[in-house]
């Protein structure tokens, strides 16, 4: 997914004069081409992520389009400000690309892991956030941010994640894409939980539970009327996230949900990270394993909703998420 | 020591104490520090079109250190940027104009305010001028105790690595912050080998002296291949003794009217 949504900017950049790359310190050899072919448009400024960010605000608000890229976690935290008042309050065409968000970087520990990065872009005026499946739907998504108005925060999966998205539906920034139908519940996915998603439904479906998954990869906006039509006819709402369950893509759609007035109420339920930094090391697989963010446990989760039972509150800010508890 | 104020920078001041009149607020002594600078490029440099503030080929200017706002806001009134009638509505609710610069005010290129932002924006304009082959050049005043913040210091670098000759850094060094002198809280100095040190040739100037800013910023770029920091020695709320150097008037709201009096005295208007 990362090389191909830089090998996009490089082809974006071939075609309109008003794209530039912006790095920070990337990994050796990062798109080569684009600097040997286009060297007045590449620029690499160093480990200095305000300033980039700031000297991407001054070229757009020339009419530039810059995509700067770093990890995640530094892209959204470390210049945090510069996001709020330079592209996003000037509202310019500033494409922020995070590497290796939600627990991509497991390895490196939580210094690298992005686990908030959706919570705190979404609660900026003017931000568009957008977190494609795979490779495929990225390929699709890219061409959308030139014209696009307004900063994007694009995150990044690991790459190679497997492709599950779906080529027949064309992509459009803001509007969410149904990848199943079913009529007992409403699985919402975004990035690489479609995958999780949609291996939930098929365990589900061995069991007798009918669910669709919407793939909501644009978190803001949020394409409020698609999710409250699917929510509509279904006894159980659950999200799936690589990402505290503070804030993303699970808020967002509780908020909706809370405010929709549904009459009878809806068993909702977020799965994610906890309130906690992870503890371990290992690798993006573990740590998803190890808090829960799986097609088992989305498949637990969600039959236990559709049949009723009590479940935990998802508050917990204990390593261990809340699980479902069979009485 | 400076050289008297003229009629020119008294008016100029005068001008910036009635702007605080309908909201009673202001960061005075910023403002007063820098009426000089401000009017130099405004009179002399810069080239710009009020009545075109988008123009193309215009001289960009970034006031970074937001606060000292009055004085440009005066300023781009007198050159036709906004109606002067604005000025009376200086942080009123019907006022397009704040405590703080806005991008949606017409010869405002950035909205400025949290400190450190300023030079990275400016650096990305510069470096758009220079991609566009255009001879526009991006001037960024930003303050002394801005200098505090880490991104003053990435631009830096990136400006020098850039040879960024269309790029003028001019810091309003009039030795405080907030809290108490810029020796005390963080001190600079030697601030001209800093900028020396990024890649920038250095100028220094008496800050209200009008021949020395205007003769420095005629002379620009003071080396083909970098940048320049013009050091503008400055004080805290020139022109007006009993605010001169006082920390208690950086920021000041609820300005009384017996305040006002003063000020206007001390300016000579009766």
């Amino acid at each position: 997914m990362r090389k191909m949504c830089l090998d996009m900017v490089y082809q974006l950049a071939k075609e309109d004069e008003r794209i530039f790359f912006i790095g920070s310190d990337l990994g050796v050899r990062t798109l080569d081409q684009f600097k040997e072919e286009i060297p007045s448009r590449f620029l690499m400024e160093g480990i200095s992520e305000a300033n980039v960010v700031g000297m991407a605000t001054g070229l757009a608000l020339e009419g530039k389009i810059p995509y700067v890229n770093t990890i995640a976690a530094f892209i959204t935290r470390r210049c945090f400000e510069q996001v709020v008042l330079d592209a996003s309050l000037h509202n310019v065409n500033v494409r922020l690309i995070g590497n290796g968000g939600g627990l991509v970087y497991a390895p490196l520990g939580p210094t690298h892991l992005a686990i908030e990065d959706m919570a705190i872009m979404r609660a900026i005026p003017n931000m568009t956030v957008v977190a494609p499946a795979d490779a495929d739907e990225m390929c699709r998504f890219m061409p959308l941010t030139v014209e696009h108005q307004g900063p994007i925060y694009i995150r990044l999966g690991k790459g190679y994640d497997p492709i599950v998205s779906n080529d027949a539906v064309p992509f459009e920034i803001g509007k969410a894409i149904p990848m199943r139908q079913g009529s007992d519940a409403l699985i919402l996915t975004t990035g690489i939980t479609l995958k999780t998603g949609l291996d939930a439904t098929d365990i589900l479906k061995e069991q007798g539970v009918s669910a669709s998954v919407l793939h909501v990869h644009t978190i803001k906006p949020l394409d409020v009327a698609a999710i409250l039509d699917h929510a509509a006819n279904v006894r159980a709402i659950v999200t799936v996230e690589e990402h505290t369950i503070i804030g993303g893509l699970g808020s967002a759609v509780a908020e909706v949900i809370a405010e929709a007035g549904f009459d009878p109420a809806k068993r909702f339920k977020r799965i994610g990270l906890p309130d906690v930094f992870p503890d371990q090391y290992g690798s993006q697989e573990s740590l998803m394993e190890r808090y829960s963010i799986t097609a088992t446990e989305l498949a637990q989760t969600t039959l236990g909703l559709v049949e009723g039972r009590p479940q935990a509150a998802s508050t917990a800010d204990s390593q261990s998420p809340g699980k479902i508890v069979i009485r | 020591m400076s050289p008297e104020l003229d009629t020119r920078s008294l008016s100029l001041r005068v001008k910036i104490v009635q702007t605080m009149t309908a909201s009673k607020r202001g960061h005075l002594g910023a403002a007063f520090s820098l009426v000089e600078i401000l009017r130099v490029l405004y009179d002399d440099v810069l080239r710009y079109d009020a009545k075109n503030p988008k123009w193309a080929d215009r001289d960009r200017c970034i006031l970074s250190k937001g606060h000292g706002c009055i004085a440009i806001y005066v300023l781009l009134a007198e050159k036709g940027f906004f109606p002067a009638s604005e000025l009376d509505k200086f942080c009123l609710s019907d006022g397009i104009l704040g405590g703080h610069p806005d991008h949606k005010v017409p010869g405002i290129e950035a909205s400025t305010g949290s400190l450190g932002h300023g030079l990275p924006i400016g650096l990305g304009m510069a470096l758009n001028s220079r991609y566009e082959g255009s001879d526009s050049r991006t001037f960024v005043i930003i303050g002394d105790g801005e200098s505090n913040e880490g991104s003053i210091w990435e631009a830096a670098l990136s400006a020098g690595k850039h040879k960024l000759s269309n790029l003028t850094v001019l810091v309003d060094y009039n030795k405080h912050q907030s809290y108490s002198s810029t020796h005390e809280v963080q001190d600079l100095e030697p601030l001209a080998d800093k900028w020396k040190a990024f890649g920038f040739a250095v100028a220094e100037v008496d800050g209200h002296d009008i021949e020395d800013v205007r003769s420095t910023l005629r002379s620009l770029p003071i080396a083909p291949d970098k940048p320049t920091a013009i050091i503008c020695h400055t004080v805290k709320g020139k022109g007006i003794q009993f605010i001169e150097n006082d920390m208690e008037w950086h920021h000041k709201s609820q300005i009384s009217e017996k305040d006002f009096q003063s000020l206007y005295a001390a300016l000579g208007v009766s």
